[in-house]
């Protein structure tokens, strides 16, 4: 036994989960080639900025949460911060704003209800979550079953040290994910020729809308279906797929594929969300309306 | 080989055959081109992610058709022997697939030397090339919704392994206690590109 007197250990407890809260950093680039995908948060500049808020490394670990529900209190206390969808937040019942550094005091139970729009949230906190990292990454991986678990009633999550720098901002000015219709810019390829001449023009076209059906893993679509070029009953031999791909399965209704996307398909990509445009893809709620427009092309 | 742009952070090659696929990944893995993350090789496709931050899909393409491929090129990574009991429950129709008899099959698949070509579908799950094409199968017309760790499959012209239970549409053949998928293993997939596998028989216990 040691006779140190350590400082109180730092945790997050865990009252409510709501309906799926998972810890998610930057993911773990550079393991295709087992197999394993980046994953991460699914809204990274919204976990960036929860992070520099704080004073963390952009890339520190904290709760993504979907659709709310969340509840914890913080042993020893914490400064939190809250991006990403506008749920209502209160410490102990009483109205906290998000975008803003916040002090959670030992105890105090912070309550996140229902977003208004938008679909995930990010909680960090002053040091961030250090569970176990796996693969050089705290993501929880909701398709590969990797990383730490999802989140429960009465689940301690460690927090980390403080990092040297103090907070620089008290809040940061941002516009909420919208509740209307989302457009996102899509470029065409790499599989566009697998289609039918107007299965383009369907997908510049059409409002889809989101399925309930959707997740981590991707958000899914409906609209009118794409059809396949008419000459083609080919079989794709699965490939690499990238962040932000639409997917199409033969139902013709596409899928974005999300973080936790898996690192190869065996289905077409008649088009790819431009990387800055995937956060707003991984915000939008089922129910809601998705527009594509064409990217300029940059050269 | 033909390079097409997947929006503005990958570049996905096309290539003719496995061989060439494995022989770019060699050489890119060597030397990748700046801003390039990840390289994902598949059948007939290499794919190159890229942080936008740090360079576009157009420069990327021109540094992948300057690339001088050494053919056969790919490193072997270690051997493994994975002991299998033979009971799958497709063995019956990859036999008349293939118009081999069950034990025909048996003797095919552990007779030959399989190489790790690529990882997908879920970590650790190798793509298995083999030495022949007497077990090439079409993959089940409908894919099951949970199969089980360890279930030893045939799907086109790949082998594999299952890592962990998991929906599936692969013929299975048989099942192995092998761990294939360990995060407290460096590297936690057994079945990495390159690795050179024999399936050997084992009578059901």
């Amino acid at each position: 036994m040691s006779a140190d007197v350590r400082p109180p250990e730092h945790a997050l407890e865990v009252v409510r989960s709501g309906p799926a809260a998972t810890v998610q950093d930057l993911g773990r680039p550079g393991l295709a080639h087992l197999g394993v995908g980046r994953s991460g948060a699914a809204d990274r500049p919204s976990l960036r900025l929860a992070n520099r808020l704080l004073g963390n490394d952009e890339g520190a670990a904290a709760v993504e949460v979907t659709v709310g529900g969340l509840s914890v209190t913080c042993a020893g206390g914490a400064f939190v911060a809250l991006t990403g969808a506008p749920c209502p937040a209160t410490v102990d019942g009483r109205p906290v704003p998000l975008n803003s550094v916040l002090w959670l005091p030992d105890g105090a139970e912070l309550e996140l209800g229902m977003p208004a729009v938008g679909l995930r949230s990010y909680l960090a906190v002053r040091g961030g979550l250090e569970v176990a990292p796996v693969l050089g990454s705290r993501s929880r991986d909701t398709l590969a079953g990797l990383g730490p678990d999802p989140l429960t009633a009465g689940m301690r999550l460690p927090v980390g040290p403080a990092p040297a720098g103090d907070p620089l901002v008290d809040t940061a000015p941002l516009d909420p994910p919208t509740g209307g219709e989302i457009t996102l810019r899509v470029r065409l390829g790499p599989r566009e020729d697998w289609f039918s001449p107007g299965a383009a023009r369907t997908l510049l076209g059409q409002a889809y809308q989101v399925s309930a059906d959707s997740d981590r893993v991707g958000a899914r679509l409906e609209g009118d279906p794409l059809e396949r070029a008419g000459d083609d009953d080919r079989e794709l031999p699965s490939e690499g797929m990238v962040l932000g791909s639409l997917q199409v399965p033969p139902s013709g209704q596409p899928t974005i594929l999300l973080a936790d996307h898996p690192v190869t398909g065996g289905y077409p990509v008649i088009g790819v969300v431009d990387a800055r445009d995937v956060a707003a893809a991984a915000q939008a709620r089922p129910g809601q309306t998705v527009r594509f427009v064409p990217t300029a092309r940059a050269s | 080989m033909r390079c097409l742009p997947c929006g503005d952070v990958g570049l996905l090659v096309e290539l003719d055959d496995l061989p060439q696929v494995l022989a770019l990944h060699a050489a890119l893995e060597q030397a990748p081109p700046p801003g390039v993350i990840d390289l994902v090789p598949a059948a007939r496709t290499l794919l190159l992610q890229l942080d936008p931050a740090q360079t576009a899909v157009d420069a990327v393409a021109e540094q992948v058709r300057s690339v001088s491929v050494r053919p056969g090129a790919a490193p072997v990574a270690g051997r493994v022997e994975l002991p299998v009991v033979y009971d799958g429950s497709d063995l019956a129709e990859v036999a008349e697939l293939t118009g081999l008899s069950t034990e025909e099959v048996v003797a095919a698949h552990t007779g030959q030397e399989w190489t790790v070509a690529f990882c997908g579908f879920s970590p650790g799950f190798g793509y298995l090339v083999g030495e022949d094409e007497r077990l090439h199968v079409p993959r089940r017309s409908t894919p099951r919704t949970r199969v089980p760790a360890g279930a030893v499959g045939l799907a086109g012209e790949f082998g594999g392994v299952y890592p962990r239970e998991s929906p599936g549409g692969w013929q299975l053949i048989g099942r192995t206690d092998a761990t294939l998928w360990d995060v407290d293993r460096d590297p936690p997939a057994l079945l990495v590109p390159g690795t050179q596998v024999r399936f050997v028989r084992q009578d059901a216990s």
